[in-house]
């Protein structure tokens, strides 16, 4: 069955003249979790960001091939970007909460879509809170600044935050990397809920965050795509020997 | 090296030793049912305690490794691996043991002509053997040695489909306790068998998803 909500098709991108990632084709299956691993400076954030044409602003970043969600080319001149990333919405390593309340944080979104019904706005924000597993815990008083919550809230609210423009996919570059191992366990069990509803593409350095949490993982060296596939048969028994050696912390 | 490795280096010596120690308890115990000597059973059955505690040991040490550094991959496969061929060691050994009993229950020798008629000297050899052939396999990682147990494991099937018409044959009253107790050992040394073959079966798989391994590496 073809369930493929992204895919990517020979990309190759280039910062100056450096090939960072090297005739990449992959597709990403919908509603499931897709992890992207590999050492330092391997290429993952670039992809990820691939996917939501983040790197648009980077004045050294070149990029040929296709990128495609359902079907259609987003890099096509006529893709208005404000609605791809309204579809695809992205959590960063770091929490980076506005320094403004929880409620406007996660209207945010809404808001800058010139939306103004203050009912819609309401429901929307409690259910996003709801989804991202921090409602409990900050329903009591919402006009609180975000920038007092703790680490792993605010990571939830960032999460919170992408979800209430209602994105088909959620990219998440290292979501956990700076949370300790309670909000950390909180935020993979988030996301291994979302994934019902949504599709998530998530860099991790945490090879047991990739086999807990992902269906697909690919691993990327040095702008190459080595290997990609379940999840369980990467870690169970990979194909391609510089994918054991990195997995099985052979090499840094 | 990463502590990882080193750990997996410490358990393959482990494995190694345990391998040894059961290869051993094989070898006693065919002297012991060939000269009588019930001295050396006894030394079989002393060495039990031993080798018990060196199942333990490998035991906690797989779980350890499993806790601690959540292998994955040739890694998982090979603490797996070791796990499982640990417990079928342990149960040659207990095989042994129980020939060395037989041994120490019995006032004299097996009646001579239905030792030869049940073949148990055949049996001995091919046991011993195949013991060589997975030493060698787990040492070496070499899956061709592994492979040779399965024809030998076949042989000792065949002996031991013959066992018990061979003693009825010699069957009377006075020697009934040896000769019940001889195909005892008979039956035992057959499933000695049996456990090698899962031995090789398990060095095969942990050895060739890495052989697949490297032959992909481009
Ligand atoms: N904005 C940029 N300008 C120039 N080079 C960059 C930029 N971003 C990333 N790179 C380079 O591209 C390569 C891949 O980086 P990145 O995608 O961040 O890797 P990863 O996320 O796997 O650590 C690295 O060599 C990095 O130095
Ligand atoms: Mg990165």
């Amino acid at each position: 069955m073809d369930n493929h909500i992204l895919e990517s098709k020979s990309v190759n991108v280039y910062y100056d003249d450096m090939h960072a990632l090297k005739n990449i084709s992959m597709k990403v299956e919908a509603n499931s979790v897709t992890a992207l691993i590999g050492p330092s400076g391997c290429g993952k954030s670039t992809f990820l960001r691939v996917f939501n044409r983040m790197n648009d602003y980077i004045e050294a970043f070149r990029m040929d091939g296709e990128v495609l969600m359902e079907g259609k080319n987003i890099y096509h001149k006529k893709m208005q970007v404000d609605e791809l990333r309204k579809s695809i919405g992205m959590v960063f390593q770091k929490p980076n909460p506005f320094p403004k309340s929880i409620f406007e944080n996660v209207a945010y979104g809404l808001k800058i879509q010139g939306i103004k019904d203050k009912e819609f706005i309401q429901n929307r924000v409690e259910k996003s809170l709801q989804q991202a597993a921090l409602w409990d815990e900050v329903k009591s008083d919402l006009n609180k600044s975000a920038l007092a919550l703790s680490g792993g809230q605010q990571q939830r609210l960032c999460i919170a935050r992408a979800l209430a423009v209602e994105p088909r996919v959620l990219l998440m570059d290292e979501p956990t990397s700076a949370l300790d191992p309670i909000s950390t366990a909180k935020v993979e069990e988030l996301i291994n809920e979302l994934k019902q509803n949504y599709t998530i593409v998530i860099v991790t350095h945490n090879m047991q965050q990739a086999s807990r949490l992902s269906d697909y993982t690919a691993f990327f060296y040095m702008g190459d795509l080595i290997e990609f596939g379940k999840t369980e048969e990467i870690f169970r028994n990979p194909k391609v020997e510089r994918t054991q050696n990195y997995i099985t912390g052979r090499f840094g | 090296m990463t502590q990882l490795e080193q750990e997996l280096k410490d358990l393959r010596i482990e494995l190694l030793n345990m391998f040894i120690a059961v290869n051993k308890q094989l070898l006693k115990t065919e002297k012991a049912f060939f000269d009588f000597d019930k001295d050396i059973a006894y030394e079989v059955y002393n060495a039990e305690k031993r080798i018990n505690a060196l199942e333990l040991k490998i035991d906690r040490d797989c779980e350890n490794i499993l806790a601690l550094y959540s292998p994955v991959a040739v890694d998982l496969r090979f603490v797996l691996s070791v796990y499982k061929i640990n417990h079928e060691l342990e149960r040659i050994a207990d095989i042994a043991e129980g020939i060395c009993k037989y041994i120490n229950g019995l006032s004299k020798p097996f009646p001579s002509k239905a030792v030869e008629d049940v073949r148990i000297a055949e049996m001995f050899i091919q046991c011993k053997s195949m013991m060589e052939d997975v030493i060698v396999a787990f040492e070496n990682e070499d899956t061709s040695t592994a492979r040779k147990v399965f024809k030998k494991d076949e042989f000792l099937n065949e002996i031991n489909e013959g066992g018990s018409a061979n003693i009825i044959k010699n069957y009377n009253e006075q020697d009934a306790k040896s000769l019940f107790f001889l195909l005892s050992c008979v039956r035992k040394l057959e499933r000695a068998g049996d456990l090698n073959k899962n031995i090789a079966e398990e060095l095969i798989f942990s050895i060739e998803s890495k052989v697949v391994k490297h032959q992909k590496k481009k």
